[in-house]
């Protein structure tokens, strides 16, 4: 390997750019789920450097045709066609001429989860590099066939090398003669961005087309000869047991082809889909009880600042004392929030001959082949996980869950595919939450206008119970004996989970940083799309505005001025240039505007946003007049799904922060359905949204998919501040509380 | 957008006249002459002068305690519900209100001088509300349901005058009413106030509680209640001898308020204050329809007021004996089903997923059908138009929420699904006459 | 028990319950996949169909209902090769994140667009209103909306 290595190097091509991103996402997932494997090659870019061998990722094919192998999933965020883009682009294909393969047990790299904004960086990295050093390898072939300096030859983009006498060698032909089990190098020759011929057009999504006629596009869809429909038995929610399910009625229900009990589990499987959702009803009419410790009905998140937690220091950065003119302390806090898939979970499972296949939207299919390896009592290389997308998930929904109880009842009925949905209620009921979180923040501005103090601190569970173990599924406490509860563990920084973010990227003196880390969950929570990020920024960027306010300067020219960081300056600027900010509308009582800025995990991508809203003050309704932000992902592998992305990251984020919030009593969840569980609809839709992507050719990928969650909240609330100069503090900022806040009487 | 009264579909209709509510156009003509005779004989009486306009008063002007008082009030009046357009500025009118005599708009009550009441006096403001007279001297219509705001006292009339001036001039005019003649003519409601409109203080009743006379108070006046829950006659007057005996609303039937109500478990003041607040009570239903608007106002008033509320409407629903304990919910479902077969087959599809045993909503403590007023109500209306319209979650957008059958579920098909429903969850006599119910409910949705 | 339902414009002879919902119907019989399960209550608009051109909750229809009306579903409207204009403006606009309500989305917005051909976007706003999607495409299904009803559609973001 070595002596190769040497020779490519040595074979005279030096390195175009090199491609930055050491030093960077060293957490795969965003540090979620369980590590990915070891680092074999530290030196490599992205998830190379786990998985170094080339034909692991690409493979060539004696007729040319090129597949493509990467561990990320479709998550509906449009990483198939980014990815594909990628390669295309590095081994200079067609990317329509690539088949992908992506997040398959048997046959993928293991890249750990598809999630934290991670798979451009990572999987997006590997892919970009094992192309690169691919195409390298085609052009050294082609150059000792010819007996031409490589540096001479060039590629076609259809799959050919060519030489300068015009000259071409098919890929087909120059791979077979080459081994592609090798490790890759770190420095292959990338493209020249200003001969880009896929990355950085906004390539049509390649699964866009079956979404909009009825293809088969998710895992709903798969249909086996001789697969059974199950639906589970349960109580209203998370730590709720049926008193007395009626099984035996349920048996003797048509089309019930086995009811399956292993202690507090229990599930019906029919031939027909509505018969087993016939079957479930009448098992279910029965009484509940909870089996946990009673919800906290009365202090909603707060509650978490009363519970033994663990401190820990993410910023201590006391140096002088400076004056401070005036001290603000405030506490901000959003309650729990469901994931809200539009497509409940669902996921299909085969027991057979010993093997268990599973096909599930789960975001990390190489932990969970391992975990429910554990959980059914099969050795991990007998149980073969395939991603198949779903409905978008937006981080740990049910779709892990779904996936180990269709592997249980899958168990129990060998040979029978077994397809298990959840309802809509079990969906608001039984996934884990986004977690209810608190801030406090004391800080203040000296006379030069400029913050002398920052002491901030946050409480919050783990984002991260994404199952590593069987114990971290929720059934894992039906069966019995009961399995060993995964241990909540916070994500270390740079990531983070509850203080993700709580680290400022503005250069403030005196800063006092800590994240009480709270191991006990009155709700079951786990990963939501940007983690803690969406509270932190949420409180960093409205007290940035009230200090602004307080000490009478422009939120924009505030944050500026403690802000050095190029790019960030750039968003900024430039979404409030697009926004027209020096000329906005100024607050008269109805109407404002609001800012805010966040580089999400200070390593990822960087959005600045502006809004202008309108305040109803008879109702307190809000409305989005317009949205303009400015994003920089890096070099965009298309710019227009960044754009969708951060669109929907914007609406996304409005939506939590107007309307949503879990709801529930001391003995469940009560917000069951889209009517105690009410999002956004089109009429609560803004005005209008533009997102200007900024151009980064040759750039690192920098994940976008959760970098509009914090900024987009805070900008509302500094918006409903400028138009009202009421500081809504708490999430949701629904029309009853801003009515509160600016009076009944308006 | 959000949290603003969204005009969903199935909500459109939930706001329009109190006027001649219920009649069907053909009855409408008989109403029209005879209040054309009734006027006739009160035409000499009828002129009323127009009342000097004022330059429009400052906001400032107003003592900050009595706008606050004022908004309350016009909460309590539901002002906004019928004065705001679809998709429109609150209070500025403009808001069509169908009636089967045509279609009337509502005045802009926001203080602006050339649309609004900007010009308006004190004086001119108590006229309207107590005697429907406008400031130019002209006759409301009693869309105004001047008849109930005519007992409210003057200090309030003020604190609500004050919020209404207090508010951001909005400049809109209202479409022109478009009323079949003869109603256009003004004058001729002063023969249907000499009949209907009864001046004067709620009385007090020594007996009774503060809070049940607040209630009282409430009730008759702002809250103008017996507008929808209270039958009216041909010339579309409440008819006092049957006051709160059900009434009808907008294509709904307003449940009787009195002794008849058929509510399976009393509506008790707890229960009532409930409902009132929270658009659900557990043992008798969910607002629906034209009642949305009513608990949404209710949920953001002093909760002192609405117990009063509650406490005067449960005395007069008292009287019927419930039958102590109250009886758990029937579910007569084997035999609904042989009597109503297709019914039976439509409701396992269409409504059980909901309603039926095992049904999320079921573990949440959500009524049972067997509880659900409009279910044993002798009226089938309301029963239908909630499955025509569906349900809208009536406060903050949050709570129950159903979805409107009318494009799934033919005229025949509504009308079987309705009448297994009744005979599984009541013990009630069948409801007769239901496809042709179904058909002019259907008819009364789709105006504007 | 054998029923008969018309779906894009052919007829089927189904062995079902008469209470299923059309739905199942749709997926599991005729192994259509366009209409999703999302709530199964009518509330999220996921399981969109049109029955006889107007757009309805394929969750809560229970077959018995159909009758002899018709029903319309994505695969009538176009296939992958062969798009229909609505079909062809969501995939100019890109509207779609994990597609999951876009095909109800379709459903619903096709019988706007046969029942009044250009409307404007408070009508769009209104007529979408019971369609849910979680992604936060609304503004580009607004657009492809504009689009397909050859309105202008301004910009990249509406
Ligand atoms: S699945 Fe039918 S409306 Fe949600
Ligand atoms: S695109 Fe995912 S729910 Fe709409």
């Amino acid at each position: 390997m070595a002596t190769r290595r040497e020779a490519l190097v040595g074979g005279g091509l030096l390195l175009a750019f090199s491609f930055a991103s050491r030093g960077l996402g060293q957490l795969v997932g965003g540090g979620e789920g369980g590590a990915a494997p070891k680092a074999l090659r530290p030196d490599l870019p992205g998830s190379l450097k786990n998985r170094p061998e080339l034909d692991a990722w690409i493979r060539i094919a004696p007729d040319g045709a090129a597949t493509v192998f990467s561990g990320k999933a479709e998550l509906g965020q449009g990483i198939r066609t980014a990815l594909l883009q990628v390669a295309a682009e590095e081994l200079d294909l067609s990317p329509a001429t690539i088949t992908l393969i992506t997040a398959d047990t048997a046959r993928t790299p293991d890249e750990g989860l598809t999630a934290g904004s991670h798979s451009m960086q990572d999987g997006g990295t590997a892919l970009a590099n094992a192309g690169a050093n691919v195409r390298f390898l085609l052009i050294q072939a082609a150059a000792r066939q010819w007996k031409l300096p490589p540096e001479s030859l060039t590629t076609s983009g259809d799959g050919h090398v060519m030489a300068p006498d015009g000259r071409r060698l098919g890929y087909g032909p120059l791979a077979a003669a080459l081994s592609l089990h090798i490790e890759a190098v770190p420095d292959a020759p990338r493209r020249d961005p200003a001969h880009y011929r896929t990355l950085g057009r906004d390539l049509p999504r390649v699964d866009i087309p079956a979404k909009l006629t009825g293809g088969a596009a998710y895992v709903q869809d798969l249909r086996f000869p001789g697969m059974l429909h199950a639906r589970l038995v349960r109580g209203p929610s998370y730590g709720t047991r049926l008193k007395a399910p009626n099984l035996e009625a349920a048996r003797a229900m048509p089309g019930v082809v086995a009811v399956i009990q292993k202690g507090d589990f229990a599930a019906v499987v029919a031939l027909k889909e509505w018969q087993a959702i016939k079957a479930m009803r009448v098992a279910q009419a029965s009484d509940y009880v909870r089996t946990l410790p009673p919800l906290p009905v009365t202090d909603g998140p707060h509650r978490l600042q009363s519970l033994p937690s663990r401190e820990i220091v993410v910023l201590d950065t006391r140096d002088d004392e400076r004056p401070a003119t005036r001290t603000i302390r405030a506490s901000y806090s959003r309650p729990w929030y469901s994931h809200g898939s539009i497509g409940p979970s669902c996921a299909v499972a085969l027991a057979s001959d010993g093997e268990l296949t599973l096909w599930s939207h789960s975001q990390g299919v190489f932990d969970m082949h391992r975990a429910v390896a554990e959980l059914v009592g099969l050795p991990a290389k007998k149980v073969r996980c395939i991603h198949i997308p779903s409905a978008g998930c937006y981080g740990q929904n049910g779709a892990d869950d779904v996936t180990a109880e269709a592997a249980l009842i899958a168990m129990e009925l060998p040979g029978r595919p077994i397809r298990l949905q959840w309802m809509r209620e079990q969906e608001f009921g039984w996934e884990p939450c986004g977690c209810g979180m608190v801030t406090k923040v004391e800080a203040s501005i000296g006379p030069d206008k400029r913050i002398a103090h920052w002491t901030y601190e946050v409480w919050s569970n783990s984002h991260n119970n994404r199952p590593v173990m069987a114990g971290g599924y929720a059934v894992a406490q039906q069966v019995v004996p009961p399995l060993l509860m995964q241990e909540p563990k916070p994500i270390p920084m740079p990531e983070g989970d509850g203080d993700r973010n709580a680290n400022p990227l503005y250069v403030f003196p005196n800063m006092d940083v800590r994240y009480h880390f709270v191991p006990e969950m009155p709700l079951r929570v786990s990963a939501l799309r940007s983690l803690g990020a969406h509270l932190n920024i949420f409180s960093l960027e409205s007290m940035l505005d009230e200090l602004a306010l307080t000490g009478g300067v422009d939120p924009l020219a505030f944050r500026l001025a403690h802000m050095q960081d190029e790019r960030a300056r750039a968003v900024m600027i430039e979404a409030t240039r697009r926004f027209d900010w020096a000329h906005r509308p100024r607050g008269d009582g109805r109407r404002g505007c609001g800012m805010a800025f966040a580089r999400y995990k200070n390593i990822g991508a960087y959005c600045a946003l502006a809004m202008e809203i309108e305040v109803e003050r008879e109702t307190g309704a809000i409305m989005v007049h317009r949205v303009q932000a400015a994003v920089d992902a890096g070099q965009p592998a298309s710019p227009d799904g960044i754009r969708n992305q951060v669109e929907g990251g914007i609406i996304q984020s409005l939506s939590w922060a107007i309307k949503e919030a879990v709801s529930y009593d001391d003995s469940k969840r009560t917000s069951f359905d889209w009517g105690s569980y009410p999002i956004l609809r089109f009429l609560d839709m803004p005005g209008s949204i533009d997102v200007h992507v900024m151009d980064r050719p040759g750039q690192p990928f920098l994940g976008a998919g959760e970098t509009a969650q914090g900024p987009t909240s805070a900008a509302l609330a500094n918006a409903i501040a400028d138009a009202t100069g009421a500081r809504l503090r708490d999430m949701p900022l629904t029309p009853e509380k801003v009515k509160a806040a600016i009076g009944l009487a308006g | 957008m959000s949290g603003q009264k969204i005009p969903f579909p199935g909500r459109r209709a939930r706001m329009s006249a109190r006027l001649f509510r219920g009649y069907h156009p053909h009855t409408a003509r008989y109403g029209a002459v005879l209040i054309l005779a009734m006027a006739l004989f009160a035409l000499a009486l009828s002129w009323r002068p127009a009342i000097a306009p004022i330059p429009v008063p400052s906001p400032s002007s107003f003592p900050a305690e009595q706008v606050a008082r004022g908004a309350v009030l016009a909460k309590l009046g539901d002002c906004a519900v019928c004065h705001t357009a679809e998709g429109g500025r609150p209070l500025a009118g403009a808001r069509a209100l169908a009636t089967p005599f045509g279609t009337l708009y509502s005045d802009n009550l926001t203080p602006d001088p050339d649309t609004g009441i900007g010009h308006w006096s004190a004086a001119a403001f108590r006229r309207a509300m107590k005697d429907g007279i406008s400031r130019s001297g002209a006759h409301l219509y009693p869309a105004l349901p001047y008849e109930h705001f005519t007992h409210v006292t003057d200090a309030d009339l003020d604190a609500i005058y004050a919020f209404l001036m207090t508010r951001r001039p909005v400049h809109q005019e209202a479409p022109a009413n478009k009323l079949i003649p003869p109603l256009g003519f003004r004058p001729l409601l002063a023969g249907w106030k000499m009949f209907f409109l009864h001046k004067g203080a709620v009385p007090v009743d020594p007996g009774r509680s503060t809070e049940w006379n607040r209630g009282a108070y409430l009730v008759e006046g702002l809250g103008h209640c017996g507008g929808c829950h209270t039958p009216r006659n041909l010339a579309g007057g409440e008819e006092g001898a049957r006051a709160y005996h059900g009434g009808v609303a907008e294509g709904w039937h307003a449940p009787a308020l009195d002794a008849s109500n058929p509510a399976a478990r009393a509506w008790t003041p707890d229960a009532l204050y409930t409902y009132l607040r929270t658009g659900i009570s557990p043992d008798h239903g969910a607002a629906a329809g034209p009642m949305g608007p009513v608990v949404e106002s209710l949920a953001s008033v002093p909760e002192s007021d609405v117990r009063a509320i509650a406490t005067y409407i449960a005395s007069r629903m008292a009287g019927r004996d419930i039958g102590s304990p109250a009886p758990a919910p029937l579910d007569n479902e084997v035999a609904a089903a042989k009597r109503f077969p297709e019914g039976a087959t439509l409701f396992a599809g269409a409504c059980a997923g909901c309603h039926g045993p095992g049904a999320p909503m079921m573990g949440q403590g959500r009524p049972s059908l067997g509880l659900v007023s409009n279910l044993r109500d002798d009226d089938p209306t309301s029963a239908i138009q909630a499955i025509l319209q569906g349900i809208e979650p009536p406060i903050g957008g949050r709570g129950p929420k159903m979805p409107g059958f009318a494009d799934s579920l033919t005229d025949g098909q509504v009308a079987a699904v309705i009448a297994y429903a009744r005979a599984r969850y009541t013990d009630r006599p069948d409801w007769s006459k239901l496809e042709q119910t179904v058909r002019k409910a259907r008819k009364e949705r789709a105006q504007p | 028990m054998t029923i008969r339902i018309n779906v894009n414009g052919a007829e089927h002879v189904v062995d079902a319950e008469p209470d299923t919902p059309l739905l199942y119907v749709l997926r599991g019989d005729l192994r259509l996949n366009g209409a999703k399960y999302g709530c199964g209550l009518g509330q999220c608009g996921a399981c969109t169909v049109q029955l006889d051109g107007k757009a309805i909750f394929s969750c809560v229809t229970p077959l018995a209902a159909v009758g002899t009306r018709k029903v319309r579903t994505i695969e009538g409207l176009g296939s992958v090769d062969r798009m229909n204009a609505l079909q062809s403006a969501f995939a100019a606009e890109q509207a779609a994140q994990c597609g999951y309500c876009s095909a109800g989305m379709i459903m619903r917005a096709q019988a706007l667009l046969d029942a009044i051909p250009q409307p404007d976007e408070a009508q769009i706003r209104r007529h979408m209103q019971t369609n849910l999607c979680r992604c936060g495409t609304h503004m580009r299904i607004l657009r492809a909306v504009l689009r397909a009803a050859g309105l202008p559609v301004d910009g990249h973001s509406a």
